[in-house]
Order: structure tokens, then sequence, then C-alpha cells
């Protein structure tokens, strides 16, 4: 048996005119948690659906558990649990009917206590589904998804829009299910997510792989643990060569009026950098420093930022 | 956990029974308002007593015994009054007709009304026998009062044949399109879920109402308005069950495609509306031109309602109906396989 959980090789995918996943490979090894980090319009939900066969790929060649979805559909359906992006599950029932609803679909599964126990619903077990708050009715989705005790896991932006309480109600619940040996594909826009819950990332933007590894991997490409990042008053900038010579800065990027200079040494870089400002009459309207993240990688790569605003 | 509980097909249907029972909207239009609307035009159209015309008689010699004679037969109501009054009361319609005594007696009336017309001659009538006429012939009145060949005895076969259509058509096309809508299909889909299941599951939370709402109406109509139940329950059962089969293919057809639930209104509007009009719901189809009898007849609610009226009016039997379920049941068959064929589960 391979050791990979999921193989995608050559995905294509194109909606009309536009391409909207172009190669993309993936390995994703058992038990692991894969996520795939990206932008909104990047491609991620194209592949994961592709990936669980509710969209045929233009090109390319999917595995899944050993199994392709040419030969072996019934038999990979039975064993992976998904949460889809915006999936608005049946208002009109209570939480305990809509999960049996789900795992009648299935032949092998967890009971209905179980699961809401996993995803701490038991109190809700007898409200619709339509009074339950965004995140309860994620932990549901998410509780749909383990009801049939799969080997693999699909989610789609499983906390888009929750609050960060919610959030990390989720990421234990997810957590939970990688230490039980589970394996899980995931795509998110927050780069936290990805930090905390991923063992390897995979950075997609216009429909590629640009960049793979493990979060501290990918942060070390920068070559450099903190960020500084400022702005100037009258949205004025700066030469990038005279910003590179400063001491201690590895690199040097500009998006949407925001400088960031990574840095090895900040506290030779900052002063030098007030001083270079101070003889440019140059005034600060922001400055803020951190540690390097997947979101300064993105911005590495891509001299965009990773966030919708 | 059973095995009833544990069940897909007996799950999905559970959800669909559920949905629909759990909305009050759905419950109000299913049950209520079939009855409300045989109520309110069962009244409207309830066949009246002997109808008495309004006529004024002008005061002047003779006036009196006239307004008298007139008065005393039960289909008149006739008021002695002076020139001016008699002619404004008949220009603004509170008398039929307005007697002008003298010789000749003349009769003041608008042709075009045709309550004058009748006035005219009930009142011609008494006269006549007031004056001595001998009726050479004899005829006597026989009124249609029998239930079984009134208007609200044709209506509510109708109503039925009408409702069966409505909610299979509504709640198989719109549980479908929501679904759809709210991505619920795709999640499905993304499990081992067998889509017959799924189609099959509408089908059968329909059957589930289908009883009850046949009922309400047929007990309904048996106790406010005596209309007769003539046929087989069975046979009634039998059409009213094929009835609905049909029209939940044919919802499925029209919602196998559509994305958004405004889509699949004007859909439904479009399949539907020409039946309200042309199946003989309200009135009779052959009132429509001959070159149209053809069509009308071999549209699924025109064969429906037929088979009804055939057994609730005429008392036909089960056999004598299987025509009309032979085109009921092409149109659930073709409709189920065209949808089977096109849909789309995302």
């Amino acid at each position: 048996m391979s050791d990979l959980a999921i193989s995608g090789q050559g995905l294509v995918k194109h909606y009309g005119a536009v391409v909207a996943v172009d190669g993309i490979d993936l390995a994703v090894r058992r038990g692991e948690c894969f996520g795939m980090l990206g932008p909104n319009g990047a491609g991620k939900t194209t592949t994961i659906e592709m990936i669980q066969g509710l969209l045929r790929p233009d090109a390319g060649r999917i595995e899944v558990l050993g199994l392709t979805w040419e030969k072996n559909s019934r038999a990979l359906r039975q064993r992976f649990g998904t949460a889809l992006q915006e999936t608005k599950l049946p208002e009109k029932l209570s939480v305990e009917e809509a999960l049996l609803l789900v795992r009648s679909f299935y032949r092998r599964g967890t009971t209905v206590d179980e699961v809401l126990q996993a995803v701490e619903l038991e109190e809700k077990r007898h409200a619709w589904v339509g009074k339950l708050s965004g995140g309860q009715r994620q932990r549901l989705a998410v509780a749909c998804a383990l009801v049939c005790e799969p080997d693999l896991l699909f989610l789609d932006e499983p906390t888009t829009g929750l609050d960060p309480q919610s959030r990390r109600q989720l990421w234990d619940i997810i957590m939970g299910f990688r230490e039980d040996g589970g394996t899980i594909l995931l795509t998110t826009h927050y780069m936290e997510e990805a930090e905390r819950l991923c063992d390897r990332v995979a950075i997609v933007d216009h429909g590629h792989v640009i960049a793979l590894g493990s979060p501290a991997e990918l942060i070390a490409t920068l070559g450099a643990e903190q960020v500084v990042e400022f702005a100037l008053e009258n949205g004025g900038s700066i030469p990038h060569e005279e910003l590179q010579s400063l001491p201690g800065v590895q690199r040097v990027v500009s998006a949407d009026g925001t400088t960031s200079l990574t840095v090895d040494r900040v506290h030779q870089s900052v002063p030098a950098l007030m001083r270079l400002l101070e003889s440019r009459r140059e005034t600060l309207s922001e400055l803020v420093t951190h540690h390097t993240t997947l979101e300064d990688v993105f911005l590495a790569l891509t001299g965009r930022h990773l966030r919708d605003e | 956990m059973n095995r009833l509980a544990r069940s897909s097909l007996w799950q999905l249907s559970l959800w669909r029974f559920r949905e629909f029972a759990r909305e009050p909207e759905a419950m109000f239009w299913v049950f209520a308002f079939p009855l409300l609307l045989a109520l309110a035009l069962g009244l409207a159209f309830k066949s009246r007593g002997v109808e008495v015309v309004q006529v004024a008689v002008v005061d002047g010699p003779g006036a009196a015994e006239i307004t008298e004679v007139l008065d005393a037969g039960e289909r008149i109501d006739a008021l002695l009054l002076p020139g001016d009054s008699a002619s404004h009361r008949l220009r603004t319609g509170r008398v039929a007709l307005v007697v002008h005594p003298g010789d000749p007696l003349a009769l003041q009336f608008d042709s075009t009304r045709s309550e004058s017309e009748v006035a005219r001659l009930v009142v011609e009538n008494a006269l006549q026998e007031a004056a001595g006429r001998r009726d050479v012939r004899e005829i006597r009145d026989q009124p249609v009062t029998e239930p079984g060949s009134r208007y609200i005895d044709f209506l509510l076969p109708g109503l039925l044949g009408l409702n069966i259509m409505g909610t299979g058509m509504w709640s198989v096309a719109f549980g479908i399109v929501k679904s759809r809508q709210d991505k619920l299909l795709k999640r499905f889909l993304a499990s081992p879920m067998r889509k017959s299941e799924y189609m099959l599951s509408y089908i059968l939370a329909r059957l589930a109402f289908l009883a009850l709402e046949v009922a309400a109406l047929v007990l309904f109509g048996y106790w406010v308005f005596d209309v007769p139940m003539r046929g087989s329950i069975f046979a009634l059962g039998a059409i009213a069950l094929t009835g609905a089969m049909a029209f939940s293919g044919l919802g499925l057809l029209v919602a196998s495609r559509v994305k958004t639930i405004e889509g699949v209104s004007g859909l439904m509007n479009l399949v539907m509306v020409p039946m309200w009009i042309g199946s003989g719901v309200f009135f009779a189809y052959s009132k429509f031109p001959d070159f149209m009898q053809p069509f009308l007849r071999a549209l699924p609610l025109t064969a429906l309602n037929d088979a009804l009226r055939a057994v609730m009016l005429d008392g036909a039997g089960f056999v004598a109906t299987l025509g009309f379920l032979g085109v009921i049941a092409l149109w659930g068959l073709a409709s189920f396989g065209a949808a089977v064929k096109i849909f789309r589960w995302q």
C-alpha cells in the first residue's frame, strides 16, 4: 500500500477561458494534515473538489487512498468525510436528525452520541439546524464529515467567517482527528490556521503551487526571523537599494503602500531605518515588527498580501 | 440503532416529510387553501330559489288593481309609484321593468338587460292569466337541485386534481432547487448516497400526505355541499396515486436544471397555468374550439380531472378510468425518465 493518501499529478481545470487550476501536483502522506494556503480565487476549492470527485479535471491523474474515481468511486466515497464551502445543512432538521441522515449514507461510522461529543454539540442535539450560530453550524458540518469514521477528511475553508473562539474550537477538533491517525486535506486563506494545524503547506496562487514545505521550512526560506513593516505619511517611498543596504536587512518588499523588511537583527535595523528616514525628512505613519509568518512568505513570493483587505 | 434508522431511503424520506410538516405555510397551501377555495366558489354559485323580479307600476287609473294582481304571484315584487319616480328606479336598475297602465297597457324596459327580459315574460304571463287566458298545454317545472349535477359537484373534483398537481410539483421542485441552491446536493454527491434513493424519497414523502389531502377535500365536499362519491374509494385512491406520482415526475423534470427558487417559480407557472385554464378545473374544457380538444385532452391534469369526475360523479369503476390513467402514467414515466437523464447535481 502506498504511503500517500492523496496523489494528484498535473491537475488542470478551465472554466471557459479562465484557467482555475494550471498544473497542480499534490502528494499528501497518510496521517498528515496538509494545507493549501492561498488567496481567494487561487484555485484551492477547484483542486479540492477535483480530488473529491465532484469536478472532473481537464487533465491530470488523481489517486485517493490508492483508488481512482474512474474505477472505485463508490468504494472511495465510503472512506472520506467532507465539509464543503458554504453548504447549508437542512435547516428544518434537528442536529441529531441531520446527523442520522448523513450517517445513513455510509456503511460504517460512529454513533450520533460519539460525534456530538467530539464536536461539543450535545446540548444542541434537539435544536433545529437553522437556529444554530455560525460556529455551531460549522462544527455540525465537521460532525457530518466525521460521522462516517473517515480515513480522510476534506475541509474547504473550515473556519472562514468565524469568531476567534469558534475557530480555536474547530482547530481542536481537527487536531484531535489528526492525533487519532486521520489524514486531512484543508484549504484556507488564514496563514495562522495553516501554521497551527498543518504538517505541510502548499502555497497556491493563480492555479499553481508556488511553494511547498512545513510552515517552519517555508518561513526559513526568507532567511531571517523578524519582519519590520512601515508606511510613510503622504504615501511616500524610499528606494529599495537604500533599504537593502541597512544593517541586518535580508529582503525588501512593498505592497499596498506598506514596505516590509525581513531582518535578522531588529536591534540594528530599526535604529538605522530611523536615521535614514530622518535624513530624508520622511515621517512614519505606521511601524510594526513581528516574527516572520507564512503571510510574509506569500508576500515575498508574489509581492501581494494574502489577506482580502 | 435499528435497521430502519440506518436505511438511507427511510432517512431521506423522513427528511422530506419533516421539511414539509415543519413549514406552516406549506401546510396552509396544501390543506387549507383548497378547502377555502371550494367553500368560496361553492357559496358563490349555490343554486338559489325562484328569482323574484322587481317592477314598478306608474300611478294612475287602474294602477292599484294591476299592482295587486302582480304582487299576488310569488315571482313578482310590484310597487305603485308616481311616473318620474318609477322611471328613475328603472334608470338606476332598482326595478327591472315599469308598467304603464292604460289601454293598451305598456311595458317599459331595457331589452339588453337579461333580468328585464325575464321580468317582461313574467309580468306578461301574470297579467294575461289574471285577464282570463287559458293555457292550452300543461307544463311542469323540474328544478335541478339534486347533488351530482350542480356547479360545486363539477368544481370539487377539479380542485382535487388541481391540488394533486400543485402539491406534487411544488413539493418536489422547490425541495430540489433549494437543496441545489444551498449546495446540499453537492455535499450529498460527495457521499455514497444513492441518487435514485434521493429522487425516490421525494415521491415517497409525497405519498404520505396524499391520502390526507384527498380525504380532506372529498369529506369537506361531502359534508358541506353534499358532493357525492359514487364510485369506489379504491378507484379514487388509484387515480390520486397515479396523478401524484406523475406530477412528482413532472416536478422533478422542471427542477432538473434550475439553480434558483425564482427561476423554478417562473418555470412552474409556465407549466401549470395553461392547465389551470385548459384542463377543466373551473369550467369545462369543451368551451374551447374543436381543434384544441385533442391537445387539451392529452394534458395530464385534464386526464386526472376527467378520471376523478368519472369516479366521483358518474360512479365509474376502476377499469373504466384506465384510459385516463394511461395518459397520466405516460406523462409521469416520460418526465421521470427525462429528468433522470438531464438532472444536474450541482
